[in-house]
């Protein structure tokens, strides 16, 4: 083979150049993709929430406490679906707080390098859980072998139930990033505090846990969003009965299993049915979109301290 | 004059115009001692059969090449071993005369008797006061707010930062430079009153200003405690401390102490050979 | 300090110190923590085994679904779940690998890489039944794709891209700096970097990355409720615009249905679900195991 000419190389320069430049362009715009698609996800809940709120008020929507839409009767006050989702997502991080917390500690701080690498997984595999295999298990285990026998006149759809296993179903969230946020925090620390005279639930607790503070609060805070947004849980074991109400106990509709109900059922297209759809998911993805900012924020101020 | 000559001169310097009589102290009684103490690691042997009289109310550094286990021995004379998976500690360690290591001992007491600073200043992230008043709070010192305030200041005094945080006790520990950090960490270690300080290298991350400022406050703090140094400065090693310890690896690279005395007769008349070498540089 | 001569006793430990009890309680109601999860996760598949175990049959998958529980199988979900994931992974996957490229290769730490990051971390936020709503509004409706196979895909697709593009960019930053300069250094542009050392290493953990987000896709029922509605499905998605149904959206129908026979048979169809889950994530598990061992011989 013989030398490229001075002429021939500063060709095939070009063409690898013109290659490179056009393959950037390709894989630009995969990653626009992204962008693009929070974009269409925004202005299509927009559109059709304006149409819904062209024929119902905001003032009404928010504060109404009648959600009667699927009825002949309408109201749309959204507030007994919204405390319906807050009262299921509180059970919710009542169990995967303390419990993801209390894990995350152990496993971090206590636990063997084997039973931590082989705990990990298995905690994970809570997440990779179907939904709907949790709402199966909620209505047919959960409230009638289980929260039955201490409390005898629950209903069979329950907020309780609910509430329950979308604490397990968030639990690794939490786990992961207190653990996360635990195992970043310097070795040093404690050391240091071990030095003084500390006890280890001293080094866990005064040093390591509130060092770690912010990633814990910034876990808690990305499960209750993750919480807020289950849908099939609700749908299966919450039931469809838009109170506003806060025994555990009843049946009640939280904003995502509304959602469910209207797809279930027959909501044609431009009906304020078909629109309410898009009024409640913008507002819960409102919602659960402002979470995610304050936990992301958060966890990247606790990222660049260490 | 070769280059090793002009560091031993360099030195012998540092010690003649040293004000108190370093090496000239009289014979105290030992703080803490080590009998043919030795530490492995998963059954590989850090250092072996090491034993030194630490004395009151003096200043004994330790210097030797890295990895001689300079710092094993220090983490031996507090049990922080003891957090180190596989670690192995044979032999005898007497503070005030009690073997630290009998099975009745509890390390958290032994700990908070005995003070540790590390190489790396780190404090707690929290406030100054909250990273003095650590120590006295997991101890469980029953104190009033008053009580607590006034050893918090005692400690910071004794740190010599007392003048630079007095106003702002309650800003965050990182807001302080290094060695401010430093010394933020010898005022924590100081609040549980211990009676030794163990430092490993604590000026290794410092400026010369900051080294110097701390070297001067071990010299001020060795009338009331006992202080132990773990250095790779024999610079620092001759301007601060009154004992030397001086430790090598051998041929498997288990780490021995080849020569103990006052700091003026190492640095001055060394006995091995190894010591001269290793003082000159010509070792390192 | 001084003053005072230390006594044996005041080092030895002290029975009645509540610290030191602590101690030792404290990590054992941690570890419930723990066993929560794990009690929970057994707790489930021992219930879901012994109902579902006597209702396991081939006809759960070869019949269309029915009235009579006896009869009932999910045939059409379980075709409708390999079309529409099927085809969700193969828009999802490309997509991840060529975003990843250009977020580690080309954007690197800009500000502009920043922004785009945080719309995927974004993106990973929205609830998966908002997806549901835009795919139905957007696709369905807007696009007049119809209440189609491809609808569902599409939805599928972009509810997994911030999930596998994440994997896809951790797999790329494991491939070593060095080999990357080295091939700089020669001339080499971006594209024969990317084409020659960094897809032939990352690429094992890649499909890793897109293997878990099929497991996810399959799990969805609530996106997929909204784009297809809960029909009574009994002919197999034969093209892009077919109606169609999924293996979740089917348990959705069974587990709603008051009859207990329903009830076993959706926990059989459970069964088929997790299994169908293991095998996948076990695939997932052994090429990871394959790559560290190919990275490690070298």
């Amino acid at each position: 083979m013989g030398y490229l000419s001075s002429e021939q190389f500063l060709r095939s320069v070009k063409r690898r150049r013109a290659q490179d430049k056009l393959f950037m362009v390709v894989v630009l715009a995969a990653t626009l993709v992204s962008t693009l698609a929070l974009i269409v996800i925004f202005v299509t809940l927009s559109v059709e929430s304006v149409s819904f709120f062209t024929r119902v008020s905001v003032i009404e929507f928010l504060t109404g406490t009648k959600w009667t839409v699927l009825f002949a009767d309408k109201h749309f006050g959204v507030l007994p679906l919204l405390n319906a989702t807050l009262m299921t997502s509180l059970i919710a991080i009542a169990v995967a707080g303390p419990a993801g917390i209390a894990a995350a500690v152990y496993l971090s701080e206590y636990a063997s390098q084997r039973f931590r690498n082989f705990m990990k997984p298995v905690i994970e595999t809570l997440s990779g859980v179907p939904t709907v295999v949790y709402g199966y298990f909620a209505l047919y285990f959960v409230t009638p072998n289980f929260l039955r026998a201490f409390w005898e006149d629950l209903s069979i759809h329950n907020a309780l139930a609910v509430g329950l296993m979308i604490g397990v179903l968030t639990l690794p969230i939490v786990v992961s990033i207190s653990d996360d946020a635990m195992k970043a925090v310097p070795y040093d620390l404690r050391l240091a505090a071990y030095s003084l005279g500390s006890r280890k639930i001293d080094v866990v607790f005064r040093v390591v846990l509130p060092a770690a503070l912010s990633g814990v609060v910034a876990s808690i805070v990305l499960a209750f969003a993750r919480a807020m947004g289950e849908t099939m849980i609700a749908a299966i074991a919450g039931g469809f009965r838009p109170v506003l109400s806060f025994n555990l106990g009843e049946s009640m509709q939280t904003m995502t299993s509304y959602l469910a109900q209207v797809a279930t059922g027959d909501a044609p297209h431009g009906t304020i049915e078909y629109q309410s759809l898009f009024a409640v998911g913008l507002l819960l993805l409102v919602i659960t979109a402002t979470l995610n900012f304050i936990g992301l924020k958060v966890i990247r101020r606790w990222e660049i301290r260490y | 004059m070769t280059a090793e000559e002009e560091v031993l001169e360099r030195i012998k310097v540092i010690i003649s115009e040293r004000k108190d009589e370093v090496g000239e102290v009289v014979e105290k009684d030992a703080a803490i001692l080590t009998e043919d103490l030795s530490v492995s690691y998963h059954g590989r042997v850090a250092i072996e059969d090491i034993s030194i009289k630490f004395r009151r109310n003096a200043i004994t550094a330790i210097i030797g090449p890295s990895g001689c286990g300079k710092s094993t021995l220090l983490r031996s004379l507090n049990r922080m071993n003891d957090l180190i998976p596989g670690a192995l500690v044979s032999g005898k360690v007497l503070f005030n005369g009690i073997d630290i290591y009998s099975r009745d001992v509890d390390p958290v007491y032994i700990r908070s008797r005995i003070g540790m600073v590390f190489q790396r200043p780190n404090p707690f992230p929290m406030s100054i006061f909250d990273n003095v008043a650590f120590g006295l709070r997991v101890n469980g010192f029953k104190l009033t707010k008053d009580e607590l305030r006034k050893r918090v200041q005692e400690a910071l005094v004794k740190a010599a930062l007392w003048d630079e945080v007095k106003d702002r006790l309650d800003a965050h520990a990182y807001s302080l430079s290094g060695g401010q950090q430093q010394r933020l960490c010898i005022a924590r270690a100081l609040a549980v009153e211990p009676e030794v300080l163990l430092l490993d290298e604590p000026t290794v991350s410092l400026d010369p200003i900051s080294t110097s400022k701390i070297e001067r406050l071990l010299v001020a703090l060795k009338h009331d405690y006992t202080i132990i140094i773990v250095t790779h400065n024999m610079q620092q090693a001759a301007r601060v401390s009154d004992y030397t310890a001086v430790m090598m690896p051998d041929e498997n690279l288990i780490g021995r102490l080849i020569e103990f005395g006052p700091t003026k007769e190492i640095f001055t008349s060394p006995k091995d050979s190894r010591t001269e070498a290793y003082i000159s540089g010509r070792v390192s | 300090m001084g003053d005072q001569v230390l006594r044996y006793e005041d080092l030895v430990k002290r029975r009645n110190d509540l610290k030191r009890t602590l101690d030792r309680v404290v990590p054992v109601v941690l570890s419930l923590g723990v066993f929560f999860g794990v009690t929970v996760l057994a707790a489930l598949l021992f219930d879901v085994v012994t109902t579902g175990y006597d209702r396991l049959n081939l006809n759960l998958i070869t019949e269309y679904p029915s009235a009579n529980p006896a009869e009932a199988g999910m045939r059409s979900a379980v075709l409708g779940t390999i079309v529409t994931v099927g085809l969700s992974a193969l828009i999802c996957i490309p997509l991840s690998i060529a975003s990843a490229i250009y977020l580690v290769e080309y954007a690197g730490g800009r500000r502009w890489a920043e922004v785009l990051r945080y719309n995927i971390a974004n993106l990973a936020g929205v609830p998966s039944v908002v997806f549901g709503i835009v795919g139905l509004g957007f696709l369905v409706y807007g696009l007049g794709l119809g209440r189609s196979v491809i609808a569902g895909a599409f939805t599928l697709a972009i509810l997994t891209l911030p999930y596998v593009t994440v994997t896809c960019v951790e797999a790329i930053k494991t491939v070593p700096e060095d080999l990357k300069f080295g091939a700089y250094a020669l001339g080499a542009t971006r594209l024969q970097v990317v084409k020659s050392i960094i897809l032939p290493r990352a690429l094992p953990m890649m499909l890793t990355g897109g293997i878990l987000g099929i497991s996810r896709a399959i799990g969805e029922a609530a996106p997929i409720l909204i784009i297809s509605g809960l029909l009574f499905i009994r002919e197999d998605p034969v093209s892009l615009l077919s109606r169609f149904t999924v293996i979740p959206l089917q348990l959705f129908n069974w587990i709603s249905r008051p009859l207990p026979a329903f009830q076993e048979l959706s926990a059989a169809a459970i069964i088929v679900l997790l299994l169908i889950l293991l095998a996948l994530n076990s695939a997932a598990i052994y090429l990871r195991y394959r790559l560290y061992r190919r990275l490690e011989a070298t």
